[in-house]
């Protein structure tokens, strides 16, 4: 990387008066590099996903059933029918819900880190996974006749959770101030966790399911849960996207952004709101997988540039490809059983979260 | 260029600031010394609109309290006693940070934005250093680097809270240097709290003497830097002498 602008010619001193002379302007802050490299490594995630499994099929296959299914075209795609439906109905569905998570949990977790300033920061802050755990195990243990309900309940207990959080919160301590909304999160988050311990203790009987739940699978992945989803995910993505240089003005602190006369608390709701319901939606899906919206956005940070223009979009993308990555090995590991994608999404991560951490900090004292 | 009338702050029960009336001319700088706690920095903040304040401060003759923060943040650049530098930021992307005033909600830099930052970091001769992160960068050139983004705002009033506090002798000479070079060359009306009573007198063309929230006592340096009245209100013993060139001196004494 080169430390200085280019600038032709030297004496600036009487060629920064000429009006035909070289200004020196600043370069804008271009995501173009990491954001097509982040896209190479999902697209291989993509082809992966949808080539392994139990049932041997290749990825040329799985492009033309998709091609098969694409409107006004009448494409026979040559492919045996139990194969067709195996990629169409169990295989792509999952990738896409898996890509789809990822996205969120990542993009979720670098805009919380930002907004709360705090490299610990994850979509789970203020409530979104005990909110959801105590609305999923409330639906589970009431019974089978009410599992359609489990998306819907993890939603709602996660949206209140952060709801309760945030009123609490922003009421409770100085005005303006996020330590306290993270306390705030922290004992919203502890009251829920024991609500559902104790539904979870009474109803031993389900004890399986719920915690199966918690540990977060990608297991009954079908195309509704996509398009179930796909709304509050698009919608989070694309205000996220938009406040990347928001929240790149918020890095400098509360005062200073105000000072900028930027309405630090106003942008702040925005994009928490926005966060929290796309990873709300994620998480009533799939459950709770930890640990993404940590890794993945450091991973970003340490490796390009922490400036949220490249972090946000990188993160998402990255996120996407690194989830349909654990998945692969949730269900092929094992097989024909299936490893929680909780497990294997800090497994994998967390080391290779220490490996990146570790170069960098060597790279950056030589 | 900046009036204060009656401004009064509270914090919760406490009185930060009390009845501080003053006009600023365009133009001037006017230092702002005191014992800590004494309200420097609130008055400051009060001005730049970070604390609720009681009172009339107006800003090139519109009331501060009835500007949106954009605009208010085109007309005042205030810089933090420790302002925010997060380590792995760029340069470039700092100074850019300045012109947040003249952007859309949702918008972004224009090539003319990244120009008047181009040019600031250059006239401040850090034009070398855009790409490097803030964590490689020395105290004095941070100085410089919080300065050249509260210049990008293109604000007519620059608030600097003890801006050189962090910096060795001959760094707050030559911040202070700095500042009173571009403000002459901006004709930036320039209000700052001041720790070093001596370097106050040597800067300021007025300096005004806070003392629990009250303007004590406000003048050309030599009518506020009085050994009495410097002794009352820090509560030390000084001497304030002249120098060969003619400024003014203030010494502390041990109390023996």
């Amino acid at each position: 990387m080169s430390t200085t602008l280019p600038r032709p010619g030297v004496a600036p001193a009487t060629a920064r008066h000429e009006v035909q002379g070289p200004r020196p302007a600043l370069r804008p802050v271009s995501a173009r590099g990491p954001i097509i490299v982040a896209l190479g490594a999902l697209l291989g995630a993509v082809v992966l996903g949808v080539s392994m499994g139990p049932a041997d099929l290749s990825f040329s296959a799985a492009l033309r059933v998709m091609a098969s299914h694409l409107p006004f075209v009448h494409f026979h795609s040559g492919v045996s029918r139990i194969d067709a439906d195996i990629l169409w109905q169990i295989r792509l569905p999952r990738v896409v819900l898996g890509g789809l998570v990822g996205a969120m949990l990542a993009g979720g977790g670098a805009a919380y880190q930002g907004v709360f300033r705090n490299p610990l920061a994850d979509p789970y802050l203020l409530g979104v996974a005990a909110g959801a755990g105590l609305g999923a195990t409330a639906v589970i243990v009431a019974g089978p006749h009410m599992t359609e309900l489990l998306p819907l309940a993890a939603f709602a207990g996660a949206v209140a959770a952060v709801s309760v959080t945030y009123v609490v919160g922003s009421t409770v301590g100085r005005q303006g101030a996020t330590v306290s909304i993270v306390l705030a999160g922290v004992a919203v988050a502890a009251l829920l966790t024991a609500i559902q311990t104790f539904l979870q203790q009474q109803h031993a009987q389900d004890l399986q399911a719920v915690y199966g739940w918690i540990l977060g699978s990608l297991t009954v992945a079908t195309w509704s849960e996509v398009v179930l989803i796909l709304p509050y995910i698009a919608v989070s993505a694309v205000v996220l996207v938009a406040h990347r240089r928001l929240l790149d003005v918020l890095r400098v602190g509360e005062d200073e952004a105000n000072s900028l006369g930027v309405r630090s608390s106003r942008v702040r709701i925005t994009i928490v709101a926005a966060a929290t319901l796309g990873t709300a939606a994620a998480v009533a899906v799939s459950g709770l997988i930890g640990f993404v919206g940590i890794i993945v956005p450091h991973t970003v940070r340490l490796t390009t540039n922490a400036s949220y223009r490249v972090v946000l979009p990188v993160s998402m993308i990255g996120g996407a490809a690194f989830l349909i990555l654990a998945d692969i090995a949730a269900r092929t590991v094992l097989s024909p059983s299936e490893i929680p994608i909780g497990v294997v999404t800090a497994f994998v991560g967390a080391p290779f979260f220490l490996f990146v951490l570790r170069s960098r900090r060597v790279g950056r004292s030589t | 260029m900046i009036s204060l009338d009656g401004v009064t702050v509270h914090y919760q029960s406490a009185l930060a600031l009390s009845g501080v009336t003053e006009k600023i001319d365009s133009g001037e700088w006017v230092g702002l010394i005191g014992p800590n706690g004494a309200g420097k920095t609130t008055l400051l903040r009060a001005v730049a609109r970070l604390v609720r304040h009681e009172g009339e401060i107006r800003v090139d003759d519109v009331a501060v309290s009835s500007l949106t923060p954009k605009r208010l943040a085109r007309l005042v650049a205030y810089v933090s006693q420790q302002p925010e530098l997060p380590p792995d930021m760029t340069v470039g992307q700092y100074v850019l940070l300045g012109r947040t005033p003249h952007i859309g909600y949702l918008g972004f830099e224009t090539a003319q934005d990244r120009r008047v930052c181009g040019e600031l970091l250059e006239s401040l001769e850090l034009e070398a250093m855009a790409d490097r992160r803030l964590a490689t960068l020395s105290g004095g050139e941070l100085q410089r680097l919080v300065l050249a983004r509260a210049l990008a705002q293109q604000a007519p009033v620059l608030l600097l809270d003890e801006p050189t506090s962090a910096l060795d002798l001959g760094r707050r000479v030559e911040a202070l240097e700095l500042v009173d070079s571009l403000r002459r060359e901006r004709g930036l009306t320039v209000l700052s709290a001041l720790h070093d009573l001596t370097l106050a007198g040597q800067f300021a063309d007025r300096l005004m003497l806070l003392g629990n929230g009250r303007a004590v006592s406000t003048g050309k340096p030599d009518e506020v830097l009085t050994e009495e009245t410097l002794v009352q209100h820090f509560g030390a013993r000084v001497k304030v002498m002249r120098s060969d060139d003619g400024d003014l001196v203030v010494v502390p004494q041990r109390t023996r």
